[in-house]
């Protein structure tokens, strides 16, 4: 569903990730991960079309998106902001009906039909309750919902995420990603996402892209990319991989400094 | 669940048409020379009809040459400067920005002042060309310098802004300190903004650019309510955000340039009215803008009457009148808006 090809990205002078080739399929759940600089916001918004690479180029459904029309891409892929706000505070509902831009021409008011699929929106995210709030005197967590619920009222076919789990707890984290693993094996869509919580990425997604200085290192099931010999080569720190018990997924052990406490874990 | 229609924008704007008449009427019904209300309002339906008729010759000048014009200007310019103080704040994506943030009041200042130390005032058109091709010298140099590989950074367009206006208003305090005293009660009144300066028949002229102006921005208002969330965002969701913020500077920028041509600087519409309607409204640029313009004429016009009344025969520069109600007013508006909040 989106391929691409070798494609090269630079701001200015330095290449921010160099000839990469990558092929997604339709309804795949993937993460993106890597260290800071690694390319992973940079190479979420060439799959928009927020930035357009140098060299290569993206295929959305084999049609290059450089021959996309803004509005055209906007109604098969939707972004959910790292930061979701609004200088002067709409209600939620009228958040969400944004969504329906990529729909509405110039002069046109959402009718009755937008507001029927915002509120399908809504309701899949729970903020029903408070579609008539502002969305300056919601939480974090409600925030967040707002801005899943008008990629939803997109009706698009990917939904990418830039660190959807930053500064939120535990229990909204695991809320909120129980959402959109029901968007991805519910309704079908395709989910990207760039997280720097290993152990969210080897959880949820289903394949996982390790960056390192704008390079693929890895890519495979978490797995196959969550090992330690990977994570300490491109993170550079030390780290214990075991398994998640209860999933068996590969879970990521943060370690002190000092090898003592590896080498003990290594006896066992 | 109650979403914004075009019915609704239709029926605010009509309700807020209404006031705008009333107070269009009063303002023709007051003024230092005495003209019975009820005379006056006859000479005025009359002459919108048609018809000549009742009043004296005198009282008709009165009426239809100086009082309606100078209320139909005010309506005018009010309605730009809040126009162009929605859009301002919008594309700066800053609550402090107002239609003179970017310069263009400095540059038409400019301008302005040499027309006035030049003797150029004394033309009928001397005054508003001279600080029109101020105003907009000041922004092609504003969108230039603030333009970085072809495209606008809010931020960077902003301190272009702001540095060209300081720069500006360097040249204004060199002016005003080898002006003559009578020079300088001119530019004085004239940077308080004024409405004496203006001619009627100017209107002809500034009326096509606020228009224009307007309508080309509500062609925009959907996508300038994306944008208030970021350009990313706005883009994301299909809106072509490089014209977008070009548009918007340009419509804005000449709105103003046109508006303050005309009488000065008047301070303050520009900010407080956008705001106080964005209280009363909410953000949804498709009802603020006609919203905006609308009260922003009523003010300014009653703003205005009240200006020229108050101290009659003495007129007071309008600007005056817009900073003391406008400011206390504002406040008020903030205050009650975070009462309504925290219950």
């Amino acid at each position: 569903m989106i391929d691409l090809r070798s494609i090269s990205f630079r701001y200015r002078q330095d290449w921010v990730f160099q000839d990469i080739s990558l092929g997604i399929e339709r309804g795949e759940f993937i993460g993106v991960i890597g260290p800071n600089g690694s390319g992973k916001s940079t190479l979420l918004k060439t799959l928009c079309r927020l930035l357009s690479p140098q060299k290569g180029e993206v295929l959305l459904n084999s049609t290059p998106l450089k021959d996309m029309k803004q509005g055209e891409i906007a109604r098969k892929i939707a972004v959910v902001p790292q930061e979701a706000y609004s200088l002067f505070p709409f209600r939620v509902v009228e958040m969400v009906l944004m969504g329906r831009s990529p729909y509405l021409g110039h002069l046109m008011f959402e009718g009755s039909k937008d507001l029927e699929i915002a509120k399908k929106a809504m309701d899949w995210t729970e903020i029903l309750p408070i579609s008539e709030r502002a969305i300056d005197e919601l939480s974090g967590g409600e925030r967040k919902r707002v801005f899943i619920a008008r990629a939803l009222a997109q009706e698009p076919e990917v939904i990418l995420l830039d660190e959807p789990t930053a500064n939120l707890d535990i229990h909204h984290q695991v809320d909120f990603l129980d959402l959109i693993l029901s968007l991805n094996r519910e309704k079908g869509l395709t989910i990207i996402m760039a997280s720097h919580d290993l152990n969210i990425a080897s959880e949820y997604c289903d394949r996982l892209i390790l960056l390192q200085g704008g390079r693929i290192f890895k890519i495979g099931s978490p797995r196959e990319v969550i090992t330690r010999e990977n994570i300490e080569e491109v993170y550079g720190c030390e780290v214990w991989v075991d398994e998640n018990p209860i999933s068996k997924m590969p879970r990521i052990n943060l370690l002190k400094k000092g090898k003592h406490t590896i080498e003990t874990l290594e006896k066992d | 669940m109650k979403i914004l229609t075009l019915k609704k924008v239709l029926t605010v704007s009509l309700l807020l048409f209404f006031p705008l008449v009333l107070v269009i009427l009063l303002s023709v019904m007051v003024g230092s020379v005495r003209v019975a209300p009820r005379q006056s309002i006859s000479i005025l339906l009359q002459s919108l009809l048609g018809q000549t008729g009742t009043g004296t010759e005198m009282e008709r000048t009165i009426i239809l040459s100086l009082r309606f014009p100078r209320a139909l200007l005010a309506g005018l310019v009010g309605a730009g400067l809040s126009v162009s103080g929605v859009i301002f704040q919008a594309l700066l994506r800053n609550p402090l920005a107002d239609p003179y943030i970017l310069g263009v009041s400095s540059g038409s200042a400019v301008g302005a002042i040499i027309a006035i130390l030049l003797g150029l005032g004394a033309l009928s058109f001397g005054l508003p060309l001279a600080s029109f091709a101020g105003a907009l010298m000041t922004i092609a140099l504003v969108f230039y310098f603030g333009k970085q590989e072809g495209r606008i950074h809010p931020n960077i367009l902003l301190l272009a802004g702001v540095i060209t206006g300081s720069f500006l208003s360097a040249i204004i305090m060199f002016f005003l300190s080898i002006s003559q005293k009578e020079e300088l009660h001119t530019i004085i009144f004239w940077l308080m903004g004024d409405f004496s300066f203006a001619n009627p028949r100017s209107i002809t002229i500034v009326l096509p650019y606020i228009v224009v102006g307007f309508l080309i921005l509500y062609w925009k208002s959907r996508h300038l309510n994306l944008i208030l969330s970021g350009e990313e965002n706005a883009l994301q969701l299909g809106v072509n955000v490089e014209q977008l913020k070009i548009v918007s500077y340009l419509c804005a920028s000449l709105i103003t340039a046109a508006s303050v041509s005309i009488c000065g600087l008047i301070g303050f519409v520009g900010l407080i009215i956008p705001h106080s309607v964005r209280l009363i409204f909410g953000p949804d640029h498709r009802l603020l803008l006609p919203a905006s313009a609308l009260i922003g004429a009523s003010f300014l016009i009653a703003s205005d009457t009240f200006a020229r009344t108050v101290l009659a025969p003495v007129e007071l520069p309008v600007g005056v009148i817009t900073a003391a109600f406008g400011g206390p007013f504002f406040i008020y508006l903030l205050r009650k808006r975070k009462v309504v909040k925290t219950l």
